[in-house]
């Protein structure tokens, strides 16, 4: 998981999980695309598979 | 722009602030105080009149007060002042000039229009649809409208805080991450931007309707998608609130968070599941798969429980540690019992975060499963809960955190400290009597939302039990002492913004409201301290919540056989 | 403090062991409470079958109305109290003020549930045994109920559903078996 990237200005290697915290750019889009799918879209699916009464 | 930007340099913590971030701080804090008091005497006077031997209000007005207690204290106080901790929590603690001043002040205008249009249609009277506007119920376009364009000025509001924050990387005004408050603040706004756009996505087609412009409005799909901003608002409310309990702890007590990493990473499970508790609402309804209810009313397997509950351990963790520091080291409890209690700031966090937790976060968990809710839905307990959790949790937070704004943002002393010392108290207590006897009366089955509890004038009678009664009349009384404290948390903020003395540096210098400055340059996590105060508070919290969860499957194991 | 920056690498410090244990435990309470739901579907009594069905107004009003004729035993009010058979298709609507007809059940017996709203949304409150759904119009929500105690219960609204809200009442009364 260490980050290979050394953007964050050091020698040292920023590990994946500081770097992910520190990007809130990341953090929104999955903080926004989490409840969008797992909550709308498929609760969405849900009503709309709903069936008609005979 | 950076050119014109103005700072001074807080003679308390020697932050920089801009002078364009702290005008919009301090008009977002006045706004979201005037709704305060609006929705506060609305929600009096509801309170008032579900007291039955009081029974204040007319049906018709009943309901249309109880609409706009919901959109004021909901959503427009709770966000004004959001919109005030996100500029605070960017420009401020980052050393930085806050982006784009002048779209921050279209963003702060079209949320004035947007809640004073919402207000102006509901008290015309043809708007009495509730807070959560359930179609085919239908109000006034311009309800809708007012709804949208103050939705649309917070989504600029928390455009302005992302801005900032790279405004701030680029030009280097911090160094390594950014705080931890700031941390929590960008898990509100994540959280804020979900909210938003899920209310514009069914709000507009719903103001289209009301229009005539579109047939009609699924009612199902409608509930899904109202509720993803709804309930995520008031996530938005956790984040910040809990940002504002590390915020209040360091700057009264010097306190670090026990470890980065942990408080941080539960921010991030706040940030990947919280919102999906929206699905408590949609629990019994027809036609939802039990896995979908499974799986998001309990936001991934609890995953952002866990994230509350790590700071439920971490904050007054925190806590203990500086106070240990300090010298307050005998035995479990030393550190706690000479906390600064005299302090509103310091009373109101702390109780903020007694009350959420045990009144209101164990009552969410036990309310949003599956098949409890079958024995809660719609009843006084969901009012009771969401008391604890928005009132005695964010509305107290906020209101401890404007003893500190005050003085530093708006650089005035305190008036009458002497009644600001029980401020917290009364509110705090209020609050709590009113969160535990509506979920008494709810567990007794009184409705919420509901005129008359006796049914004089209904066709079939119905006998609601003596207590249900009883507990309604103590709601009302408990609602009056929390009204007392927030007409008192008015005045005094009122007053010291208009007439305290003003706080020169050399006022500062002669009453410091935060901790000894020099520790404010120190960073990094605490040295893993012994806490055992820390560890009794918490195991008493974890065994409350086993027994309260179990006792309600049994109270459940009792009804008439479902499937 | 938390209101300054942490510098260099944070995440990689040490927890402290009560950290480490408080997550585990908090975790560990999680799953507990998730299993327990998906439980309770096999092992509890109290789960809603989730069916339900997309219908006109008018046809749902149609069905009920058709069963009110045929089972209808006498009057309160000019309200019909409709006694079905034990094990049958029982329907109650929900519409601007009340709930249509009084049901009259017999303890212990099975009854497969149609309630729809005719109208706007409304909540089915069962007293004071507190049973609670959620009814929507253009829905019919199905699911089998089996009361287990004799007596009058009523059933109030507990949506918000119009200026008359606090007057829908309706019952279910519950009878030894004949």
């Amino acid at each position: 998981m260490a980050g290979k990237s050394k953007e964050q200005g050091g020698d040292e290697n920023v590990p994946f999980m500081q770097q992910l915290l520190d990007n809130p750019f990341i953090l929104l889009f999955l903080g926004v695309a989490s409840p969008t799918l797992l909550y709308i879209v498929w609760g969405v699916i849900e009503v709309a598979q709903i069936p008609i009464a005979q | 722009m950076a050119l014109a930007a103005k700072f001074r340099t807080c003679p308390d913590t020697g932050l920089k602030v801009h002078s364009q971030a702290e005008a919009l701080i301090k008009a977002n804090a006045v706004l979201g105080i005037i709704f305060l008091a609006v929705g506060g005497l609305f929600g009096l006077l509801v309170a008032l009149t579900r007291w039955p031997a009081v029974h204040l209000l007319p049906d018709e007005l009943f309901y249309l007060i109880l609409t706009g207690h919901g959109a004021n204290v909901l959503l427009f106080w709770i966000i004004f002042f959001e919109i005030a901790v996100l500029y605070f929590a960017s420009a401020v603690l980052l050393n930085c000039r806050l982006a784009m001043p002048k779209i921050a002040w279209l963003g702060f205008l079209l949320m004035v229009v947007g809640a004073i249009t919402a207000n102006v249609s509901v008290l015309q009277g043809e708007s009495t649809v509730m807070f959560t506007s359930y179609p085919p119920l239908k109000a006034q376009p311009h309800f809708y409208l007012g709804l949208i364009l103050f939705a649309v000025g917070a989504l600029v509001g928390c455009f302005i805080f992302f801005a900032t924050l790279v405004i701030a990387k680029q030009e280097k005004t911090y160094e390594g991450s950014v705080p931890l408050v700031t941390f929590g603040a960008i898990t509100a706004a994540i959280i804020a931007v979900f909210t938003i756009a899920s209310g514009a996505v069914i709000l507009i087609p719903t103001w289209l309707w009301s229009m005539g412009l579109i047939a009609n409005v699924d009612p199902v799909l409608y509930k899904v998608v109202w509720w993803a901003m709804g309930h995520s608002s008031q996530q938005i409310n956790v984040s910040a609130h809990v940002a504002i309990w590390y915020l209040i702890a360091a700057l009264l007590l010097g306190a670090k968070p026990l470890s980065e990493k942990v408080s941080r990473f539960a921010f991030l499970l706040y940030i990947l599941f919280l919102q999906l508790a929206s699905a408590h609402h949609l629990l019994v309804e027809p036609g939802i798969s039990s896995e979908w209810k499974i799986f998001n009313t309990s936001y991934a397997m609890y995953l952002a429980v866990l994230g509350s509950m790590i700071h439920g351990l971490s904050i007054p963790g925190a806590v203990e540690a500086a106070q240990r520091r300090r010298g307050f080291t005998n035995g479990t409890f030393e550190w706690l019992r000479k906390a600064p209690w005299g302090n509103p700031a310091f009373a109101g966090m702390f109780l903020s975060l007694v009350l959420f937790g045990f009144l209101g976060g164990i009552t969410g968990v036990v309310l949003g499963t599956e098949q409890i809710n079958l024995i809660m839905h719609n009843t006084l307990y969901v009012p009771g809960h969401f008391h604890a959790t928005v009132v005695a949790g964010t509305t107290l937070a906020f209101m401890a955190v404007t003893y500190l704004v005050v003085p530093l943002i708006f650089r005035r002393q305190i008036i009458l400290p002497g009644l600001a010392k029980w401020q917290p108290y009364l509110f705090g207590i209020g609050v709590a009597g009113i969160s535990l006897f509506m979920m008494g009366a709810g567990t007794l089955g009184v409705p919420r939302r509901h005129w008359d509890i006796t049914f004089t004038d209904a066709a079939i009678a119905v006998d609601m039990p003596g207590t249900a009664f009883l507990m309604m009349g103590l709601n009302g009384l408990f609602a009056l002492l929390a009204a007392t404290g927030g007409l008192l948390y008015i005045l005094i903020v009122v007053g010291s913004v208009l007439f305290g003395e003003k706080r020169t540096e050399a006022v500062a210098k002669a009453n410091p409201v935060i901790f000894d400055a020099s520790t404010v340059k120190s960073y990094g996590s605490e040295e893993h301290p012994k806490l055992s105060g820390t560890y009794v508070l918490v195991a008493i919290f974890f065994v409350a919540f086993v027994l309260y969860y179990y006792v309600n499957w049994k109270f459940l194991s009792e009804v008439w056989p479902l499937s | 403090m938390a209101i300054n920056s942490p510098k260099g690498i944070w995440w990689n410090e040490p927890l402290s062991k009560a950290e480490v244990v408080w997550i585990a435990i908090a975790f560990l309470w999680g799953l507990v409470m998730f299993f327990t739901m998906i439980y309770w579907h096999f092992g509890g009594q109290q789960n809603l079958s989730n069916e339900a069905y997309k219908i006109r107004p008018e046809l749902f009003s149609e069905r009920t109305e058709a069963m009110v004729e045929k089972y209808t035993v006498r009057e309160e009010n000019g309200i019909p109290v409709v006694h079905p058979p034990a094990g049958s298709e029982v329907y109650l609507i929900a519409r601007q003020f009340e709930w249509w007809p009084i049901l009259e059940l017999e303890n212990g017996k099975q009854y497969r549930f149609h309630i729809g709203s005719t109208d706007v949304q409304h909540g089915f409150s069962l007293q004071p045994v507190n049973i609670n759904l959620q009814i929507h119009p253009g829905y019919e929500m199905v699911l089998t109920a089996e009361p287990n105690k004799t007596g009058e219960f009523p059933i109030i609204c507990n949506e918000y559903c119009g200026l008359g809200h606090h007057l829908m009442v309706g019952r279910v009364n519950v009878v030894e078996p004949q």
